[in-house]
């Protein structure tokens, strides 16, 4: 969807939905995603219906993905990191029951 | 004297004379001034590095590596370097999400987020330079992945060095438009048309204000940029509706242009119809807000020196009022002088005798605004949709249609609108759908969308974990309220 200008120079690897891939240190995790070839980061909380960032500036909320176990991340306001476990969303927020004792 | 990083949560230094919300021109140069007049500052930036949108990247991109970004963008520069110069504290990737106005309290209280971790920081005065964002353009598709605002691909391009690859097309209306065009071009991206939705007539309205705009500074820039792309691009103009066409991602366009129909293929649409001020925290901070009919969109209130409704709160730049980035970093050192007046760090005859030549820099920068507010006013069906199926809420897929029946049920307002059918109520809060609703209301009323009003809104205004609230301390007070007991032992 994105294609890169420049070679990575100094490259950081992390999976979305299990799947590695590169990126640039210091990117936004929005912009490495649309770069790696990503072009669904979600289905809509109430259609169901696929989506990807609109805005890329924190105003619009479409690029949320879970981090590394937390829900509901603004993935154009992150850096991303490297061994970053980044997974798509499908429909609302789920309650995390792993934890609770 | 040298930059503190505000790296963890709890290296803040409050209280603070000032706290400025955003790193673009207007907040780097008011902290940069408020610090070297030796006032205590913070700057709460959400993004990684300063330069705001405008500047993005610009402390990290490099001529030579990204000379296609335009002589402009590298203005930021040297805002960027005099404030890592000063002696401000500076929290990168920190979300300001409430300010408590001083009123209560002798001090503003700032509700912020670093790294999952949530803090009270007090400030005798808050600096709001929240920015612009692209006003919202629903057509059918808009919502499909491969759709973009133009200025998402710009900040790609500032932030990565990322093009979109395949066929691309840009459609919408505003100098922007062309900019982002011609940067594409010279990073050669494959941009297939340009879709102008101007509304060919204004620009015969726009001729009265014509004398000022030729002695604006954007003229020249303006007419070199657009017949640039028109000698690179096909651009169609006189499109009058448009539709985003593809299953789960963008496939094509279809548009009207001159009774025409045309269908073209196209991997990523880039929309955009002009810049509205971010009105979200001043407005959840109970700054006054109201409508401005020229520039069609909600502002918030202020003097023409900085101050808000609200005593204590500051707001400058594109926040307050789209005036472009030169004008941002000018207000900015207009409004930090009045705070160093109003705080009595500053006599009022030395902020009399700076403000005076900012002021006309100021009103200089302004020229020509009045021109291109009118010729590039957005046509009415691209403000209030006419297809009823066209998604007006993004988060929680509320249809013009369903807003246009609500309205026509006779609900008072946005608000109640909200209430009734979740329009506005998704982890956006109302920053994709407020502009629409108010239009689309006025629209039903045949009225204004400054008699309709906006949506009210409340702090939190970017959404918190509860883990993250958790992490706030809690004061002997608030341990008394939940728990009975005092842990005072005397």
């Amino acid at each position: 969807m994105f294609a890169r200008l420049h070679e990575i120079a100094d490259p950081v690897i992390f999976t979305f939905d299990g799947v590695s891939i590169r990126a640039e240190r210091g990117q936004t995790l929005a912009t490495a995603l649309l770069a790696g070839g990503v072009d669904v980061f979600r289905w809509s909380v109430v259609g169901g219906v696929p989506r990807a960032p609109y805005c890329l500036m924190g105003v619009c909320f479409d690029c949320l993905v879970t981090v590394d176990g937390v829900q509901n991340r603004q993935s154009c306001l992150i850096e991303v990191r490297q061994g970053m476990d980044v997974r798509s969303q499908a429909g609302g927020r789920q309650v995390n029951t792993a934890g609770v004792r | 004297m040298s930059q503190h990083r505000i790296q963890e949560i709890w290296d803040f230094r409050s209280p603070y004379d000032i706290a400025v919300v955003g790193a673009g021109p207007a907040g780097l140069a008011a902290a940069t001034l408020a610090a070297e007049a030796g006032a205590r500052v913070v700057l709460f930036d959400e993004n990684a590095a300063p330069g705001g949108q405008i500047y993005r990247g610009v402390t990290r991109n490099s001529r030579q590596t990204a000379g296609f970004l335009g002589t402009d963008y590298w203005a930021g520069q040297a805002l960027a370097e005099s404030f890592s110069r000063s002696s401000s504290d500076y929290a990168a990737k920190c979300t300001v999400w409430s300010i408590e106005a001083p009123g209560r309290l002798d001090e503003a209280e700032l509700g912020v987020s670093q790294n999952g971790v949530a803090r009270l920081v007090r400030a005798r005065s808050v600096l709001i330079a929240s920015g612009a964002m692209e006003r919202p353009m629903p057509v059918t598709g808009w919502t499909l992945p491969g759709v973009m605002t133009a200025g998402a691909a710009q900040i790609a391009l500032k932030s990565g060095g990322l093009v979109p690859s395949g066929r691309v097309i840009l459609a919408g209306c505003g100098p922007l438009l062309y900019l982002l065009a011609s940067q594409l071009l010279a990073a050669k991206a494959d941009v297939v048309a340009v879709l102008d939705t101007a509304e060919p007539r204004r620009s015969v309205k726009a001729l009265t204000k014509l004398p000022s705009f030729l002695f604006s500074p954007y003229i020249w820039k303006g007419l070199s940029l657009l017949a640039k792309v028109r000698r690179n691009a096909q651009v169609v103009s006189g499109v009058t509706s448009l539709s985003i066409a593809g299953d789960s991602r963008a496939e094509g366009v279809r548009y009207l242009a001159r009774g025409r129909q045309v269908e073209i293929r196209a991997d990523c649409v880039l929309l955009h119809q002009g810049v509205i001020p971010s009105i979200n925290l001043a407005n959840a901070s109970g700054c006054s807000i109201g409508w401005n009919e020229r520039r069609r969109a909600f502002e918030a209130k202020v003097d023409g020196l900085g101050r808000s409704s609200l005593q204590g709160v500051y707001i400058a730049g594109d926040g307050a009022f789209i005036g472009g980035a030169r004008h941002a970093a000018i207000s900015g050192r207009i409004a930090a002088l009045s705070v160093l007046g109003d705080l009595g760090m500053m006599a009022g005859d030395a902020v009399a005798r700076q403000h005076a030549p900012l002021l006309r820099e100021a009103h200089y920068h302004l020229r020509g605004r009045d021109f291109l507010d009118i010729l590039y006013e957005p046509s009415k069906q691209f403000r209030a949709p006419v297809d009823a199926s066209v998604i007006v809420c993004r988060c929680e897929e509320v249809s013009a249609r369903t807003v246009r029946e609500t309205t026509a049920l006779g609900v008072p307002g946005p608000n109640q609108l909200k209430t009734f059918v979740r329009c506005g109520m998704g982890p956006c809060q109302g920053r994709m759908c407020a502009q629409t609703v108010s239009e689309i209301m006025a629209d039903e009323r045949g009225t204004t969308p400054g008699a309709i009003g906006t949506y009210r809104l409340r702090s939190p205004v970017k959404p918190l974990t509860l883990g993250e609230l958790a992490s706030l301390p809690s004061t002997p007070e608030a341990l008394l309220f939940v728990t009975g007991e005092s842990k005072e032992t005397t």
